[in-house]
């Protein structure tokens, strides 16, 4: 099978590395515009991402949510790709074409109860044999809100405070069923075993649930919990809540730092760092040489940043209509509209203060003669791996056998079929290298992850005291 | 498609759906030999279940779903999945055949539900259902907290209320929004696209949805009759109303019921399908079909009082049932409420099943891709590029 694997330069023992395939969503990474580039809403283009996924031994597909289109100038934003299917659905389905694929989906815990959201999960886990992980985000908008009742926002204040008790109720919803608690006996007629269900009792400051749950605990006790966030507050609630954290993928030390950072809050929760893994979000651009990988890099910033991209993203920092100017030109000769914060809703704000920021922009354009396009695919970039395979390989492992990151999330350009040169490249080499496995050893998502299966009433209910304390 | 002028039967096609809800519709048949009871929560087994109504060509099958535990059954199974995701689950592995969950829309969101039974049209390419149901009960609002159960009135005013929006949200995409015109950089066109601005009794919602509109426009929406507020709320909304009778007269009666109330709404009652119940309990001949009751009902210690017309006996006696009562306009259909699944789903399947082909009165073969094909429904046009137009 494997080959040995080769120990770390620090004699430690090499660690494996993880991996998910992100699904694109709305923004523009996601190269619409691109021949190649077909539907975002047909199955098909899901099950090709997932099925090439677990074919390269992936730990998990990933899919994000939208629950309100997003407007720009008070009207629709219509250059980015627009409208998605949702993403609990499509995750079951995906459990129907897939075997051992870990299927992470984010839900947005304001607009929804947690007594309905353990239900979708512990379904989700049963119909895919133990493969659900939930990314728990919370909102503060009431730009979102509009689409519920009940929903309307919350004070950015209590966003970890709700999510906090959303994940108590839950872990107690699903704590309720003991593992053997279908017992289907025909001769006594017992279905469920006496005492193997107990009713749910919880008074909190966000939601009453009290009752009996209705769904049998899945095949991962709880699914594994995804949390994002580089704020210190979500730092200390991943620590104490999350079995996996992401981010952005910043430089190699930045990395580092966030890495050491988050792991070392994990003792106070008595936590081992195994149990939390760092799963940064980047994108991958290959070539048969560096130069032809920078060459497609760019053309690929090119396609993300269009005229009418780069001339929308200029005016959620003006504050102004800018269409005016021509993407290909100087930068606009007006002063922001400070107060015009409301531009653009729907999506995260890129700058809060624009004063200095458009007098920073104005000096760089300047010193390398940008126009405004060039300007905005400068600031808008992300850090990436680009290269030959084999660079990105080791470049990859670096960063996880380093401690800069336990993995990547890989968010591909193009819909469905961005990642298949990464997965015919890229991870036959870090399997040569014995970082990356080259069969599943488990069946379940938590198995791939290497993290424990949480006992009923287990440690994780202290946990989660100490992050309220 | 097969559905034509009001009155001429010979023209239509009996139509059969079918609850796989748990291990069958008799609550001690997951004591019988061969119920997986075990497995009941599999989607192995789901999956093979949904491969034999396929092989019924039927048109739907139902999934029931609540926020509690099934109730007054002791003895009885217990335990639910979210049925809409197990239609999401089974919709890739089938074909032809209708996946209709259960979701309440008393303490859920009619945005999620919408987007949430669009995704399984799409994942199915126009096979879904909605299958609408309220929740009065004190338990399920302990559940979800801060909220007092409603009436049945109420509850199905809310319900009326979400379907509304629900279908304002599936037609808020018009069919071709999505342009991808590279030319301007524009991926949609915007003025597709519709805000809903429902400023309701029980919600209000903004829109437009963020999935597209579905395969179907909107997926088939079924509605069970068992009160004069779901009457009223099936009349206006429902494609399939599933109805409950005991004797032909009776379904006669309900029917026309139905079809009375749908026109005084000004639909054309051809477009409401009207399903009775009907549980089965099948055998080779009706001696032991009452044998294998006898022994559910002793199993259970309750005799089996299903409010609705039960079949025990045999595979023909069925199907001339199920005969007499279509052509006599009493039904459009059944949805068969197997007594077991394990034995009855396929009795159905095996037995009635080409009896009712060779009368001429079933499909032989799904003749279409979608349920709407099935059930010989048209696809809905989009209320606001009418109003556009």
């Amino acid at each position: 099978m494997t080959t040995t694997p080769a120990p770390r330069p620090d004699g430690r023992p090499r660690k494996q590395i993880h991996l998910g395939a992100h699904f694109p969503g709305v923004n523009n990474t996601t190269v619409w515009s691109d021949p190649r580039s077909r539907s975002h809403i047909d199955f098909s283009s899901f099950e090709h991402l997932a099925r090439r996924a677990e074919a390269a031994r992936f730990d998990f597909f990933f899919l994000a949510e939208g629950l309100r289109l997003r407007e720009h100038k008070g009207l629709i934003h219509d250059l980015d790709v627009v409208g998605r299917p949702d993403t609990l659905p499509v995750l079951a389905a995906l459990a129907a074409v897939t075997d051992r694929l870990g299927l992470a989906g984010t839900i947005n815990t304001t607009f929804n109860e947690p007594y309905e959201l353990a239900r979708q999960f512990a379904t989700l886990d049963l119909l895919s044999g133990g493969r659900a992980a939930w990314n728990l985000v919370t909102s503060s908008d009431a730009f979102t809100g509009a689409n519920f009742r009940r929903g309307g926002f919350l004070d950015y204040s209590e966003r970890y405070e709700r999510a906090a008790e959303i994940v108590d109720v839950a872990r107690q919803l699903w704590d309720s069923w003991s593992d053997d608690a279908v017992d289907a006996d025909a001769e006594t007629g017992e279905f469920l075993r006496e005492g193997a269900v107990q009713r749910v009792d919880h008074d909190g400051k966000h939601f009453d649930v009290h009752g009996t749950f209705t769904t049998p605990r899945g095949p991962q006790g709880h699914p594994v919990l995804f949390q994002a966030g580089d704020s210190g507050e979500g730092r200390e609630f991943a620590a104490a809540t999350a079995d996996v954290v992401f981010s952005l993928h910043g430089s190699f030390e930045d990395g580092q730092v966030f890495y050491r950072d988050v792991k070392d809050r994990l003792a106070a929760y008595g936590r081992t760092e195994d149990s939390l893994k760092i799963l940064p979000a980047t994108t991958v651009v290959l070539g048969d040489t560096a130069e032809d990988a920078a060459e497609e890099a760019a053309l690929i910033r090119r396609q993300q940043v269009s005229g009418p991209t780069a001339i929308a993203y200029l005016e959620q920092v003006w504050g102004r209509d800018l269409t005016a100017y021509d993407p290909e030109g100087p930068l606009p000769d007006v002063e922001p509209d400070v107060d015009n914060a409301s531009l653009t809703r729907g999506k995260v704000r890129h700058v809060k203060d624009p004063g200095p920021v458009v007098a920073a922009w104005r000096e760089k354009a300047a010193a390398h003669g940008w126009s405004i396009r060039d300007l905005v695919i400068e600031v808008t970039g992300r850090n990436q791996f680009v290269g030959t395979a084999q660079q990105v390989a080791d470049d990859i492992d670096r960063y996880v056998q380093e401690d800069a990151s336990d993995g990547f999330i890989l968010v591909p350009h193009l819909t469905p079929e961005g990642l298949d040169p990464f997965f015919d490249q890229v991870v036959p080499l870090l399997q040569e290298r014995g970082s990356f496995r080259t069969e599943y050893t488990g069946t379940t998502l938590r198995d791939h992850l290497g993290l424990e299966l949480p006992g009923v009433g287990g440690s994780q209910a202290a946990d989660l005291e100490g992050a309220r304390a | 498609m097969s559905s034509s002028t009001p009155g001429s039967p010979t023209t239509r096609t009996l139509h059969l759906a079918v609850d796989l809800t748990d291990a069958g519709a008799h609550p001690a048949a997951w004591r019988t030999l061969g119920s997986q009871a075990r497995q009941l929560f599999d989607a192995d087994r789901l999956q093979d279940l949904v491969s034999t109504a396929q092989r019924g060509t039927v048109d739907l099958v139902l999934f029931d779903d609540a926020f509690s535990l099934q109730p007054g059954r002791r003895g009885g199974v217990q335990g639910r999945l979210d049925a809409a995701l197990v239609a999401a689950r089974l919709a890739p592995r089938s074909e032809g055949v209708g996946l209709v969950p259960t979701v309440t829309t008393t303490h859920t969101e009619p945005f999620h539900v919408s987007k949430a039974l669009a995704t399984i049209d799409h994942a199915s390419h126009g096979r879904a259902g909605w299958q609408v149901a309220v929740s009065t009960g004190a338990d399920d609002a302990a559940h979800v907290g801060r909220r007092q159960a409603p009436d049945v009135a109420a509850a199905w005013a809310e319900a009326a209320e979400a379907i509304d929006v629900v279908s304002r949200l599936w037609d808020s995409w018009e069919d071709d929004a999505e342009i991808r015109d590279v030319e301007t950089g524009r991926f949609v066109d915007r003025d597709k696209l519709h805000y809903v601005d429902h400023d309701g009794v029980h919600f209000a919602v903004k829109g437009p949805s963020i999935t597209p509109r579905p395969p179907q426009g909107h997926p088939v929406v079924v509605v069970r009759v068992d009160s004069d507020a779901a009457l009223a709320v099936a009349a206006e909304h429902a494609d399939v109303v599933r109805v409950r009778a005991t004797t032909l007269e009776e379904a006669r009666a309900l029917r026309e019921q139905v079809r009375s109330a749908a026109a005084d709404h000004g639909r054309d009652p051809d477009d409401v399908i009207v399903l009775v119940d009907l549980y089965a309990v099948i055998g080779p001949d009706r001696a032991s079909a009452q044998a294998r009751l006898d022994l559910l009902e002793g199993l259970a210690g309750v005799s089996w009082d299903t409010d609705s017309y039960t079949h025990v006996g045999t595979d023909r006696d069925l199907a001339v049932t199920a005969e007499e009562w279509f052509l006599a306009g009493a039904a459009d259909g059944f949805t068969v409420r197997p007594s077991s699944l394990q034995t009855d789903l396929v009795a159905l399947v095996d037995g009635v099943v080409p009896l009712l082909r060779r009368a001429g009165i079933y499909r032989t073969e799904y003749t279409g891709t979608t349920l709407r094909d099935s059930l010989g429904l048209a696809r809905p046009a989009n209320r606001y590029a009418a109003a556009i137009a």
